[in-house]
């Protein structure tokens, strides 16, 4: 889960914490790819590996449709303008007959090998799945950071007029970061998918999953290598403990936990968690 | 001399609000031209017009022969035309290295040559001691010289200039005005929007001069000076009467 989580927030951290692009649509990318894999595998028999690239394919899509005319809005705009598209999304995929509806896609049960994705009598090979996509995640992110994309991006979050002025096209290279962000939330997606079996709107792509993807890369250190992974570390475990030692009744805590830590985070660390281990957070 | 920057008939209007009005000159290779008038002259919104951040309702800009009228502003970055900004516009949460570096992408996409060439624009701008500050750490006139200094590991061939002087003292300015001399001898040419008109007589070519967004005069700064009205636009109809008078005594 933490992987998982980690995997996806440094999804996140490329467009809102390198670019500045606050988006809480990033679930719909989480839900295209599972929704990629199941379609394809129930209906068409088609390989999970090949739907996870296929998902990469639908998100990149839906990231430029969206990316487009999003981009021209500014801050604040562009963050709630994506949370229209992440519900615009669930209510069509709630009604679309085809991928289920409301009552979702049960994937069928197949022989476990790493062909099919699927392992049964062991969750130990999941495990070193989501360690690939995670370290995956690792390297494209530290690939953007030190290259001259990264150095834009950060141009662009800091003053995008500024950037403009020197040569860069602003759109583009929004949307290249909303791309590879899809990329690496979609892969999750899958990842999902093949894990649990069963996905159904809700769980794929629920507004609160983006909104947590949001909490978990400020409270680890935005726009930092490491600062999802911290985020992811601190904040999973934090869910499931209180949901182990609360049960329904404590449903809820673990949010007022996260606002809590987030209000002392702003006024003590405003850089995050990874500051306290970086030295020029010291400044 | 080569023209290098043409200007025809430009106008731009805010609304009801006429902000250029038919204004043409043009600049040489190699000049520094200055862009003087008082406050709301329109000497800021032509400035945007030629940099492309705005887009003039009438006529045309042609740089090295092409009309840029309706480019965007990162197109034109690429063909070498280089601004700066009246408020600073450096990136504050990065080092002063890293500033230049972004300037330096846009010809050199491999991070460690646009490296190097950033380190040696900032010897060019005397910045070799300060790479790693931060660069909102910087004084008001460090920071202007690090735009410039960005602005510069693009390669531009007309570099715009926008209000560098304003704000810095007797000594700042100074300064300013050698930076400027330096960049002209690295084969840039200039333009200059400038309020402090001690900075800019000494080293201009040519002056023009804006008022109510037209173009009132244009020639030498010791020419303009003497312009009667360019006093009248800066001094008032009063000081102008006074000095004629004044003259006529002296006949």
């Amino acid at each position: 889960m933490i992987l998982l989580y980690a995997t996806m927030g440094i999804g996140w951290n490329i467009i809102g914490g390198y670019a500045g692009q606050v988006s809480f649509g990033n679930a719909a990318f989480f839900g295209v790819g599972a929704y990629a894999t199941a379609i394809l595998l129930t209906n068409y028999g088609i390989s999970p590996w090949l739907g996870m690239l296929a998902g990469c394919g639908f998100s990149v899509l839906l990231a430029v449709i969206v990316g487009y005319p999003c981009f021209r809005l500014k801050g604040h705009y562009f963050a709630i303008a994506t949370i229209a598209v992440g519900e615009i999304m669930i209510v069509v995929f709630t009604n679309w007959d085809y991928a289920g509806a409301a009552v979702g896609i049960y994937l069928p049960i197949l022989e476990e090998s790493l062909k099919n994705f699927e392992f049964h009598t062991s969750k130990l090979p999941y495990y070193y799945i989501i360690l690939a996509m995670f370290l995956f995640a690792l390297a494209v992110s530290y690939g953007v950071e030190k290259s001259r994309l990264g150095y834009y991006f950060r141009a662009i979050k800091d003053d995008p007029d500024g950037a403009r002025s020197l040569g860069i096209d602003i759109q583009k290279y929004k949307m290249y970061a909303f791309s590879l962000s899809a990329i690496l939330t979609s892969i999750c997606g899958t990842f999902y998918a093949q894990y649990v079996l069963y996905i159904h709107p809700s769980s794929t792509m629920d507004l609160m999953m983006s909104i947590q993807l949001c909490i978990i890369v400020l409270i680890g250190g935005l726009g930092k290598l490491f600062g999802p992974v911290i985020g992811a570390i601190v904040f999973v475990p934090l869910t499931e403990l209180t949901r182990v030692y609360l049960g329904s009744e404590g449903q809820g805590i673990d949010l007022i936990i996260y606002s809590m830590l987030i209000i002392l985070l702003a006024i003590l660390r405003p850089q995050g968690l990874w500051a306290l281990f970086s030295k020029r957070g010291e400044n | 001399m080569s023209e290098l920057l043409t200007i025809k008939n430009v106008s731009k209007r805010f609304g009801g609000l006429l902000a250029n009005h038919n204004i043409s000159f043009t600049v040489n290779r190699g000049e520094i031209i200055g862009l003087i008038g008082p406050n709301g002259a329109g000497k800021t919104t032509l400035f945007n017009c030629i940099a492309c951040f705005y887009t003039a309702n009438e006529g045309n800009i042609l740089f090295k022969g092409n009309d840029i009228t309706h480019k965007t502003p990162e197109a034109i970055c690429r063909m070498a035309i280089g601004r700066t900004f009246q408020i600073v516009r450096i990136f504050k949460d990065m080092t002063v290295l890293e500033n230049i570096m972004i300037g330096a992408f846009l010809r050199k996409p491999r991070r460690t040559d646009a490296e190097r060439k950033a380190r040696e624009a900032a010897e060019i701008f005397g910045f070799s001691e300060k790479l790693h500050l931060q660069s909102s750490s910087l004084t008001i006139s460090d920071q202007k010289r690090l735009e410039v200094a960005r602005v510069f590991a693009t390669e531009p061939e007309l570099l715009l200039l926008d209000e560098m002087m304003a704000g810095l003292n007797i000594y700042e300015v100074r300064e300013s005005t050698e930076l400027m001399q330096k960049l002209r001898s690295l084969g840039i040419t200039l333009i200059l929007v400038e309020h402090v008109m001690e900075g800019i007589m000494p080293i201009a070519d040519r002056v023009v001069v804006l008022d109510y967004g037209e173009k009132i005069a244009e020639g030498s700064p010791a020419q303009v000076i003497n312009d009667e009205k360019v006093i009248q636009a800066y001094f008032g109809k009063k000081y102008h009467a006074k000095r004629r008078e004044h003259s006529i005594k002296i006949q």
